[in-house]
């Protein structure tokens, strides 16, 4: 669904993703972790050409979104949802009108339809009652809960979230995970989840996949990567407190 | 997307760097009028209600925030400028022609010129702000993934606010610091009202007030598209939205002083 072939990427100077490859098949919760500043949310940017590979390509099914003219990245971008880091809500718009911006920009959709979709995505993420306050007046998890809504409001196929859970308390942050593996089960979604929370990650993920130093020096099913003998993400691991011994059994999501 | 020139590495030597100047210069400006343009080609689609509410919300924030610094400094203009020429024409006993002085000098040069001044001061910093402040905080990126176009979005409605209110506000400095100008001559100088609006009106021509509207107009262009550009190229988090801002004030005021100079040449020469 989605592909890396050999991206590079620079950034202030400093190269920021170096020859990365990895292939992200359809269905799949594709988790990438790593350090702050390694280069997760960078890489997602490529993903719905906001960034362009200095070197490489990036295909999207069978669309290399990295080369793509103006229409055909639009075409491409509609079969995302996303997630930003901070949310990136409109200061100026309450909450409903956020949710239901994409839908009333984009999909001519009539006034009822949008009503509804923007509640029923509200009550998934436990908003219901937020619904005129502004982006402002919310808590950073809370808002961080109005970007996930947005980007599922459309029913996209492919959904990617930037540290969905960070900032959130532990209660929430299952909740979202949960969310997260029910999009992957109910509607055959295609997720791609970066996050510094390995538990979520081990929870969710299908593969984890850990970025280091520019490189993908681990890319795992969760099974796997608890055993990866790569030192560097051993010491990710045991930074946050998960044991190698014994067999690690996926739990489901609560 | 291609390499900005901002972004390169450090140049070698002076003639490196003064080059990296100009090409800095002339990328911002050819930026900047791309902008501008589109935004234009964007406005017959303003016409749904929303949007329309929009424009009008921010016609609002351009207009009636503004007024009560633009009073102050419009009556002021009107006054010195009677003060200033009175005093002069007082020597020749020619102080009633204070009124043709100051209603002319503020419809050609001084109305739309301080109008344009405090609004891209007031109304400019705070749009390079805004805008810059969604950019560095991936809300512009957000607009794209979401395929909506940002300059339709948040530059259009500010672009259309500012061209219609420009001229509506510099209509309203002329007419205060016209009379600002009346109430110095009757107090300072012994000419009375009447005296003073016969005389303006007996040589101040309409194409004073065409010309100096669509200066207006043109400042109003010039402000949104510096401030839309400046926003949306903010870059580096916090400090690159206080860069923003600095620049929107400097630049407009530069390109307000270098247009309404060339307008002026173009219409009186
Ligand atoms: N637009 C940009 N300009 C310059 N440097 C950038 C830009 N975006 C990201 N970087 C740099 O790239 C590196 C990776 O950033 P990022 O992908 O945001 O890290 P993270 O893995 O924490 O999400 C960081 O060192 C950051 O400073
Ligand atoms: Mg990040």
């Amino acid at each position: 669904m989605i592909r890396f072939e050999q991206v590079t990427k620079h950034l202030g100077g400093r190269r920021v993703l170096d020859r990365v490859s990895f292939e992200i098949a359809k269905g799949e919760t594709f988790v990438i972790v790593g350090l702050s500043g390694a280069g997760k949310s960078v890489t997602l940017k490529h993903m719905v050409r906001l960034l362009v590979p200095d070197g490489g390509r990036v295909w999207v099914g069978d669309d290399c979104v990295s080369e793509a003219n103006s229409r055909k990245v639009e075409q491409i971008r509609s079969r995302f949802g996303v997630l930003f880091q901070g949310a990136a809500l409109m200061q100026w718009m309450n909450v409903h009108d956020n949710v239901a911006l994409p839908l009333r920009e984009h999909y001519k959709k009539d006034d009822d339809e949008i009503e509804q979709l923007v509640r029923e995505k509200l009550a998934l993420v436990k908003l219901e009652a937020a619904l005129e306050k502004y982006p402002s007046d919310l808590s950073g998890g809370m808002r961080k809960r109005v970007g996930l809504a947005r980007a599922i409001v459309t029913s996209p196929e492919i959904i990617l979230y930037d540290e969905p859970t960070s900032g959130l308390d532990p209660v929430t942050s299952r909740t979202i995970d949960t969310l997260i593996d029910d999009m992957r089960q109910e509607f055959g979604v295609t997720s791609v989840v970066v996050t510094h929370d390995l538990h979520s990650a081990l929870a969710i993920g299908t593969r984890i996949a850990m970025l280091h130093g520019g490189e993908i020096i681990e890319n795992a099913t969760p099974e796997d990567f608890i055993h990866s003998k790569n030192e560097v993400v051993q010491s990710f691991l045991d930074a946050q407190y998960i044991t190698r011994e014994g067999d690690w059994k996926k739990k489901d999501a609560p | 997307m291609s390499v900005q020139p901002q972004q390169l590495g450090e140049p070698l030597n002076v003639f490196g760097r003064m080059g990296r100047t100009v090409i800095t210069t002339l990328h911002g400006a050819g930026q900047g009028g791309m902008i501008l343009a589109q935004a234009i080609f964007f406005i017959p689609s303003m016409f749904t209600p929303r949007r329309m509410h929009n424009v009008l919300f921010h016609m609002y924030l351009t207009g009636i925030k503004s007024l009560g610094v633009i009073t102050v400094v419009a009556m002021f203009t009107g006054m010195i400028l009677a003060l200033q020429t009175g005093l002069e024409l007082r020597r020749f006993n020619q102080e009633v022609n204070i009124g043709t002085a100051v209603t002319v000098v503020m419809m050609r040069e001084m109305g739309p010129f301080m109008t344009a001044l405090i609004i891209a001061a007031s109304v400019g910093s705070s749009i390079g702000a805004q805008l810059g402040t969604m950019k560095v905080s991936e809300e512009i990126d957000a607009l794209e993934i979401m395929s909506i176009n940002p300059v339709r979005f948040l530059v259009t409605p500010r672009l259309v606010a500012l061209m219609v209110m420009l001229p509506i506000l510099t209509i309203y400095t002329n007419i205060l610091g016209s009379v600002g100008g009346a109430i110095v001559g009757k107090t300072q100088l012994g000419v009375s009202f009447r005296a003073f609006f016969d005389n303006a009106q007996l040589y101040a021509a309409n194409k004073d007030l065409y010309v100096g509207l669509f200066k207006a107009f043109l400042f109003g262009n010039i402000i949104a598209a510096v401030a839309c550009h400046q926003g949306l190229t903010a870059q580096h988090g916090a400090v690159g939205v206080g860069l923003a801002t600095r620049r929107t004030v400097i630049l407009s005021f530069l390109i307000i002083l270098v247009v309404g100079y060339m307008t002026t040449r173009l219409f009186y020469v």
